[in-house]
């Protein structure tokens, strides 16, 4: 091998160390921070702890009694002790087994409920924390991370947090104590008996972490494999008519079966490495006892220990075995939670990347005047695809602005900007000549609203939805928004009025008329810039006439931008913007571009006269 | 906290009267939780899945009492080797010998017991889980779509999930309780055999525990519920904080939703430190009646000792079945509630097991051959949803092979319907549909799908590849083939543009394409599928007209060479097809071809002249003005 070779896999195996350490130094590092929050509730993790190791003190009084009371017996045989005299002296441990078993259940109450305290303590904390974050970060954010692992973070990673002060830090605690003293005390009455009583320890410890540790990666997978079969089942169900339309029902159920074998099988798997491991963890147990027994049972013929020394020892290693095996629970749940709390950490640390400026002031509106100078952006996951290219635009008060262009063309993101979802890259947009980086968020967007494509319903009562954005509103403005959106006869007519329960679980919307209710729900803000963007698509036309005739009037008092398809919903507007690849490519009012015989004359031509004839001159346009 | 922190929104309101109309998360009404413990019926609904692997329960039974006996039996195999020792007179070695010899038998047989018993009973449990879920999931793909249609899938979700798996632990714990009972009789008889006296009064004490469990439980439940329903409310109201959040910025409602959803963490961790006690007040009562026990066992039993009434080997393992025996009573309690939920359960899945099939094949049901001609028939055909309330009335036309029809009318006039009829969704209730001259309930409904590919006005992506999803069911359609068919229909294009191309993973439900290209893999899905028929349901709205043209485009190649039935909206579609059905009201109010009609001069000519580009356009007045003045 040569020298270079040498030196190359001298620093794979460094570097290799490093990650190594790296992980090793994280996992620390999120451990310590999780103590960190448990202790910010000193007296629950103070009487968790003293309740403990009182717990555990008394619990390795018991065998200690019980095996002075069986030696009380033999003695007083063996002395010939008058039988009354040794049965009143019977009395003394009796009570003392008593009082030491109470005071042990109280103790391990109070242990056990100290300890889950300061866990849901910290659940609620970082619960709270979650929530803020979540509601808090950046659109690019959520455009970005799965809406799903978000939930399974705020779920599941919340919970391994919460089990880490019971399930490890007490738990460590705990059976120390038992075994480190329980062992002290069988080798320091009979040191031999003692090894022997104790050698079921190092196997059990080790066959638990390792089975534990196996389990939790196999539950991973697991888990992901459930995941899958529950996808395929849903998307089934939700696709039914698909199914039935390609006749596809044996397809499916081949799909069914091959996910539900991969889980099945798994699940087997598991059986398959728990079962043998504790029947084995069982067996060493007994193994030993059963040496304790013949060890201890010779000496005992021998006369070199009393037979209370035996039922001691017999006694101990009862005691002991449980928390022998939970050593595997307390190792998984290190692991568990400096996994967990990496990830759920990883979250809270997230920067926010919109937010207020630190010398940001209100936002004042005089003129109600909205600008766009020279603006440029790009999306933080693609920086080099420019969507909008230096583009400038001005309108004031009572003016509709109405956005057209081919799909991908940089329509919404231009909606986007103006509440500030996401920061310009170029250039700058001002309200009134004020910056809008420059003006704190709240004031930002209760001025500038967005009617978004996909309307999002929460799950409560329409007047709740509609009054989303100013809850105290009286019901008298709900309503009129209600009209406004061409919407109050048909909320009217529903079971329970203005009360209805709509959303995921409530009375179900056509798009038209979730579409309406966002309307509805934007202009209870009165905002002075309001964005339509591509809002008005699933509503007929009829009921999008209506919704125009009543923004006219809503209109004078504010900007109004369209972003729209259907030529019908534009054609008013007082400046028309065609977009195309990020820049205005045509502007004027429709009578002026229809003249301009370009882009939006035969976009024009093509919704009114479409034919194949159409579609040619179409291509030529384009 | 949580009134402090509801305070501050009382103080904020503006009239200084109402509370705000505001909430986070919805409360869900859960679904019944416990049945009657036992419930036959159910019972034997579940059996009958149990049933294929009854050998193996048997088994496990056996095993678990061999089990249970051996761990009976050590306590008093230990007493027997500490008794020797103790009376010099039967000091011999060989009965030590023998105790020993015994108990190391009695610790394999423990062994191979215990790993056997569990090893059958995980696995069984969990495949008769899977049985039931894969039974379930069969009947869904059977039963009719108006049972469909008015269930979520939500909750068919959460019987495929939550209850089956209720199921799976019933199972499971039934084996265990066996056990327990046995190990809770066991330990009974063992300690009146050894010394009847002693066991009476040692034995005085479980009649209390149970008491105090029977009193208990109740109260622990209703608690333990309650924490699982405040679990359900912070994980709902976080879910929607996840899901809207986009609503929440843009109407600036961070700090009321933030307040609100304090309120229900704070529930949250309030029910849990209830419940939390709840779950903790056993630990000292059982402890306490433990020591009382061994503290009786101890003065009663030591005294009978010194009297030599019983042996000191007794009095040790009379200590040992002590500290066993409450355990059985803790965890039979528990299973209690363990069979109450699993016969909930049961019930539910019971109920969407017996949902009865609608549309089923007749027991000579007929093959519908690639070589039929590939005509479609209406004769007389009447149809509603509720069969009094029809949707189609005396309904008759005639689709001839190759031609294409255009379907059209106002929505609610029976177009899906006469679709969904083709296919055999629904039975008609009188009159016939005929494909390829054979009524349609004489087929195998396989057959039938094999003819006739549907696509439908939603297109519906499954998660998967690109090419997986145009291949659909047709696995044995080769690559060229699929790219043929996306190039067909001009889908080809934007495929390649995508970062994997034909392999691209798309996302939930196709949320990373657009509508357009979504529909336009539903055409070339149906493209692959390659039938004789195709019928069609037009999208209706949110696509820009330039993607609207590229669909027209590949909607002349999918025709090609097919009968196409089709539901249609666009006028550029209507005018292109050979035949035009108007349909109002659940009757055919006109038929015949573009010229034919607009020389009639009646609703469709009216409704083209009005230069809309699609009939959905067309403002509502204009519509029923016209359909009033027709009839």
């Amino acid at each position: 091998m040569s020298s270079d070779a040498i030196g190359s896999a001298t620093n794979a195996l460094n570097s290799l160390t490093h990650v190594e350490a790296a992980r090793w130094g994280r996992d620390l590092s999120t451990l310590l921070r999780i103590t960190r929050m448990n202790l910010r509730h000193p007296w629950q993790v103070a009487f968790a702890m003293g309740s403990t190791i009182m717990a555990a003190i008394l619990q390795l009084l018991i065998p200690q009694l019980l095996g002075r009371a069986v030696d009380q017996t033999q003695t007083a045989i063996g002395g010939g002790v008058a039988g009354t005299a040794a049965g009143q002296a019977l009395w003394t441990p009796a009570l003392l087994l008593l009082a030491v078993s109470a005071l042990r259940g109280l103790f391990t109450m109070a242990q056990n409920y100290f300890a889950e305290a300061v866990g849901h303590h910290v659940a609620y904390e970082l619960r709270l924390a979650y929530y803020d974050k979540i509601q808090r970060l950046s659109f690019s954010f959520h455009d970005r991370v799965h809406s799903g692992d978000l939930i399974t973070i705020g779920m599941l990673d919340l919970q391994g947090v919460r089990m880490y002060f019971s399930t490890a830090l007490v738990r460590v605690l705990l059976l120390t104590m038992l075994i480190g003293i329980g062992a002290y005390m069988m080798i320091s009455t009979d040191p031999m008996l003692g090894l022997v009583a104790l050698s079921f320890v190092p196997f059990v410890a080790w066959r638990s972490s390792a089975t534990q540790l196996r389990l939790r990666a196999t539950w991973l997978d697991l888990h992901e494999r459930l995941s899958v079969l529950s996808r395929v089942m849903e998307e089934n169900l939700a696709g039914i008519r698909v199914v039935r339309a390609f006749a596809s029902q044996a397809y499916e159920m081949l799909k069914f079966d091959g996910a539900s074998k991969n889980a099945l099988d798994l699940a087997h798997d598991r059986v398959d490495i728990y079962v043998p491991s504790t029947s084995a963890m069982t067996l060493s147990f007994f193994f030993a006892m059963g040496l304790v027994l013949w060890i201890g049972g010779s000496r005992l013929v021998a006369g070199e220990i009393s037979v209370g020394t035996v039922a001691t020892f017999l006694t101990f290693m009862t005691i002991l075995q449980m928390p022998v095996r939970q050593i595997g629970l307390m190792v998984n749940a290190f692991a568990r939670a400096s996994s967990c709390g990496s990830r759920l950490f990883g979250l809270l640390d997230q920067e926010i990347t919109i937010r207020d400026a630190l010398e940001a002031r209100p936002l004042e509106i005089s003129d109600g005047t909205l600008r766009f100078h020279n603006v440029s952006f790009a999306y933080p996951s693609a920086e080099n695809r420019a969507i909008l290219k230096n583009l400038s635009f001005e309108a004031r008060r009572g003016e509709t602005i109405a956005i057209v262009g081919p799909p991908g063309s940089g329509k919404s993101t231009m909606a986007h900007l103006v509440p500030r979802f996401y920061d310009v890259t170029g250039g700058a947009i001002t309200l009134d000549g004020q910056d809008i980086r420059n003006v704190t968020l709240a004031t930002l967007r209760k001025a500038v609203a967005v009617v978004q494509q996909d309307a999002f319903l929460f799950t409560t009562t329409i007047e709740n939805n509609i009054a989303y954005g100013d809850p105290w509103a009286k019901r008298q403005r709900i309503e009129r928004a209600g009209e406004f959106a061409q919407l109050h006869n048909y909320i009217l007519g529903l079971p329970a009025g203005y009360e209805t329960v709509v959303g995921e679980r409530g009375v179900s919307l056509s798009g038209g008329q979730r579409q309406r209710l966002t309307i509805a729900r934007t202009m209870m803000l009165r905002p002075s810039v309001v964005v339509f963007d591509d809002s008005t698509a699933a509503t007929d036309a009829g009921t999008e006439q209506r919704i125009r005739a009543a923004m006219r009037r809503f209109a004078k008092d504010r900007v109004t931008i369209i972003i729209a398809h259907r030529l019908s919903a534009l054609m008013h507007a007082d400046q028309i913007l065609f977009v195309d690849n990020g820049e205005i490519v045509e502007r004027g009012t429709h009578q002026e571009l229809l003249a301009k015989r370009g882009r939006y004359r035969a976009l024009y031509d093509l919704q009114t006269r479409p034919g194949d004839d159409i579609m040619t001159q179409y291509g030529d346009a384009r | 906290m949580a009134q402090g922190r509801a305070g501050e929104l009382e103080a904020d309101r503006d009239d200084g009267r109402r509370p705000p109309r505001a909430v986070v998360g919805s409360h869900r009404i859960e679904e019944e939780m416990f049945g009657r413990a036992f419930d036959k019926s159910i019972l034997r609904r579940i059996w009958a899945f149990v049933r294929p692997y009854r050998a193996r329960v048997v088994i496990t039974i056996a095993a678990m009492l061999i089990f249970t006996g051996t761990q009976l039996l050590i306590p008093l195999i230990i007493s027997y080797a500490i008794d020797p020792g103790m009376n010099p007179a039967r000091n011999d070695r060989s009965a030590q010998l023998a105790a020993v010899g015994a108990f190391v038998l009695a610790i394999l047989v423990n062994f191979a017991a215990g790993y056997m018993q569990e090893t059958v009973v995980g696995k069984v449990a969990e495949t008769v889980l899977f049985d039931i879920r894969r039974a379930m999931f069969g009947h869904l793909q059977k039963v009719s779509l108006s049972f469909m249609d008015k269930t979520e899938v939500g909750r068919l979700m959460s019987r495929l999930q939550g209850d089956v798996n209720s199921i799976q632990e019933f199972l499971e714990t039934s084996v265990y309780s066996i056990g327990d009972v046995a190990l809770l009789f066991g330990i009974v008889f063992l300690m009146l055999w050894l010394d009847f006296r002693l066991g009476l009064l040692t034995l005085s004490v479980l009649p209390v525990l149970v008491i105090v469990r029977i009193v208990w439980l109740p109260r622990a439940r209703a608690a333990f519920m309650a924490a699982h329903e405040t679990n359900s409310v912070v994980n709902g109201a976080q879910a929607e904080a996840i899901h809207g959040v986009r609503t929440v910025q843009s109407m600036d409602r961070q700090q009321v939703n933030f307040i609100l959803f304090d309120d229900k963490a704070h529930a949250n961790l309030r029910t849990h430190l209830i419940a939390a006690k709840y779950a903790l007040v056993m630990v000292p009562i059982v402890d306490g009646l433990t020591g009382l026990a061994m503290a009786a066992v101890i003065v009663v039993g030591g005294s009978m000792v010194l009297n030599g009434r019983i042996d000191v080997g007794v009095l040790v393992a009379y200590l040992f079945y002590i500290q066993r025996f409450f355990d059985p009573i803790r965890s039979l309690t528990l299973q209690y509630s363990v069979m109450q939920r699993a016969m909930a359960s049961g019930k539910r899945l019971a109920d969407v097991l017996d949902v009865k099939i609608d549309v089923q094949d007749k027991p000579n049901a007929k093959v519908l051959s690639p070589e039929m001609d590939g005509s479609v028939e209406f004769r007389d055909v009447t149809f509603g949803y509720n069969p009094n309330r029809s949707v189609l009335k005396n309904v008759s036309f005639r689709v001839n092979p190759g031609e294409t029809v255009a379907l059209v009318g106002p929505s609610g006039s029976g177009k899906s319907s006469a679709m969904a009829l083709v296919h055999r969704f629904y039975d008609v209730q009188q009159g016939q549909v005929l494909v390829g001259g054979y009524d349609v309930r004489d087929l195998t409904q396989e057959s039938l799908g094999r003819q006739v590919a549907m696509v439908l006005q939603e297109p519906f992506l499954f998660t998967g590849t690109v090419f997986e999803n145009i291949q659909y069911h047709k696995t044995e359609a080769t690559r060229d083939k699929v790219i043929e068919a996306a190039k067909a229909v001009g889908a080809h294009d934007f495929i390649m543009s995508l970062a994997d191309g034909y392999e691209t993973q798309l996302g939930e439900r196709g949320d990373n394409l657009s509508l357009g290209q979504r529909q336009l893999i539903s055409f070339a899905r149906a493209l692959v599928a390659d039938a004789k028929i195709l019928v069609l349901d037009e999208a209706t709205a949110k696509i820009d007209s330039y993607t609207e043209m590229q669909i027209q485009k590949a909607l002349i190649k999918l025709l090609e060479g097919r009968t196409g039935l089709v539901i249609a909206h666009r006028l550029a579609t209507i005018r292109g097809a050979d035949r035009i059905i108007v349909l109002q009201n659940g009757q055919v109010i006109a038929a015949g071809n573009h010229d034919q009609l607009i020389a009639t001069g009646g609703l469709y000519s009216k409704l083209y002249n009005l230069n809309y580009a699609s009939f959905d356009d067309i403002p509502e007045h204009d519509t029923t003005v016209q359909a009033g003045s027709q009839t």
